[in-house]
Order: structure tokens, then sequence, then C-alpha cells
């Protein structure tokens, strides 16, 4: 396991490579499905307001 | 009586966008999500050292699907502002928009997954007589450029048109990336995969992740999409409420 992390001496370099890979992309994943819900319920809020004129269409 | 007007001109396509990508969602997430899980692990425990540059390698199956990524989310960015200006399509500066900040962190992925695999194999970090690092670079900070005109111009139509008429003429350096490698001889080597210079047990790994990388794209593309579409929405009902 040792030998897993030290990645042939490359430890320094492979690790954070990979790292902010992976946070990179998490982050991205969060901050779309927090804007789209936000979003959506922003959106089902105002209609609700609405409501009335909505029907119409 | 406004309201249903806007409705149906501006959000005719739309909401038709809503119904077919709301389907679409759980398939693309859990679809990336396994590609990626896949993908990872068959990289970093399944994988042999390279012959020549040792476990350094492992950085090559995050590095090169990034960087494809950058290129190829930009081309969209570009067709779909072509298809903005030229037939006005109501989605298609929702689609060029929402796509701008993936490809912003697919591409800043690739400089630095790059910068780092640089150092050891190289000598350096970053190389400014490098035109394929520089030409990258330059894809950035258009990618940028791009996501603050937007942010800076505030009627959504004037945004959109100069938007896209800033991706077209950014889309110049998408070639210039691609053939830096034949162009001019410097220290970023020239493609091993269309080449067929790969090893099979290396490529498995790099198409895994390549494809996760893409649904992954595919997945947050649509929830931006969708995000954008609801703003607009949201926009036009606020206006309504206030007449």
């Amino acid at each position: 396991m040792a030998e897993f992390f030290a990645m042939g001496g490359y430890a320094t370099y492979v690790w954070p490579a990979y790292i902010a890979t992976i946070l990179t992309l998490s982050v991205a994943v969060v901050m779309s499905l927090r804007a789209h819900a936000k979003a959506r319920e922003n959106v089902r809020r105002l209609e609700l307001e609405i409501g009335e004129g909505d029907k119409q269409a | 009586m406004a309201v249903t007007m806007t409705r149906i001109t501006v959000l005719a396509n739309p909401k038709r966008f809503l119904d077919y990508s709301s389907t679409l969602l759980p398939w693309t997430g859990g679809l990336a999500f396994l590609l990626l899980a896949v993908g990872f692990y068959w990289a970093l425990f399944a994988t042999p050292p390279d012959y020549q540059q040792g476990q350094t390698v492992k950085m090559m199956f995050v590095h090169v699907p990034a960087a494809w990524m950058g290129i190829f989310v930009y081309s969209l960015i570009a067709g779909a502002s072509l298809g903005s200006l030229v037939f006005r399509h109501p989605l298609s500066d929702v689609a060029a928009k929402s796509a701008a900040p993936l490809g912003a962190a697919f591409t800043a992925l690739a400089l630095f997954t790059g910068s780092m695999w640089g150092r050891p194999m190289w000598g350096t970090y970053w190389q400014w007589g490098d035109a394929r690092l520089v030409s990258e670079l330059i894809l950035l900070f258009i990618y940028l450029g791009y996501i603050a005109l937007w942010n800076a111009v505030d009627d959504p139509n004037r945004a959109a048109k100069a938007a896209a008429i800033l991706a077209l003429v950014g889309a110049a350096d998408i070639p210039i990336i691609h053939f830096s490698v034949e162009w001019w001889n410097t220290l970023h080597q020239g493609p091993s995969v269309t080449r067929g210079a790969i090893d099979p047990s290396f490529l498995w790994p790099l198409g895994i992740i390549a494809l996760g990388y893409t649904v992954l794209f595919l997945w947050l593309w649509l929830l931006r999409m969708r995000t954008e579409v609801f703003d607009r929405r949201a926009r036009t009902l606020m206006l309504a409420k206030g007449a």
C-alpha cells in the first residue's frame, strides 16, 4: 500500500493531479445541482404566486 | 395576456427541452458516475508503470481527456453560437452559455495536470516557448473572457450576440492547439492515441475516463441549460407580476 502511494517516487506530482481533478469535477457537480434546484424552486414559487394567469395558457 | 404571448413565442422550445432533459438527467448522471469510478480505479490500480515515464503515466489518464474536453466543449460553444447568430434558435445561446464554465474547468485541469507531469518529465512546470502550452492557456483565457462577457451585459439578447461573436473569433485558437505539436517542434509531444502508439493496457482506462468525462459533461450541461431556462422563465414571470 505504501508503495502504491509512493507512485514510484512521483507521488508529489501524481496525487495533486488526481486530487485537483476529483475536486474540480465534484465542485462542478455540486454547484450545478444546487443552482438547478434553486432555479426550479424559484419558478415553481413564481408560478404559484401568479397562478390564475398561468391557467389560461 | 402579455405573459401568455411571451410564453408561446419564447418558451415553446425550451418547454419541450425541459420535458426531454428531465428523463435524461438520472441516466446521464448515473452513467457518468459509473464510468468515472471504473475509469479511475482502472487507471490507478490496474495499469503498469510506463517503460519510459514510470508512474507519471498515471497523470496521462486525467490529462489527455481533460484537454480533449476543453476543445470539444469549445467546438460545441462555437457551433451553438453560429446557430444563435444565424437561426436565432432560443436554446442555442442557452446551450453555449451553459457549456462555458464546464469547458473552462476541463481546460484548467488539462493545464494543471500537464504541468504536474511536465515537472518530472521535462524538468519544468511551464514553458512560454511551447506553442501547445501557450495556445491551451489562451483557450482558458477565451473561456474566461466569454463567461465575463455574459456577466457584463445585462440584456440577455445583447449579451448573447456579443458572446456569440467572441466565441466565433476565439474558435481560431482550436486548430492552433490541435496542430501546434506538428507545426512547431517544442516540448509537448505529438498525439499518441490517434497514431496507435499507445499500449492497449493504457488505452482502455484512458477511453473509459474520456467517455466518463463526456457523459459527465452532458449531464452537467443539461442541468445548467435547465437552470438557465428556469432563470429566464423566472425573469419573464417577474416582469409579468410587476406589470
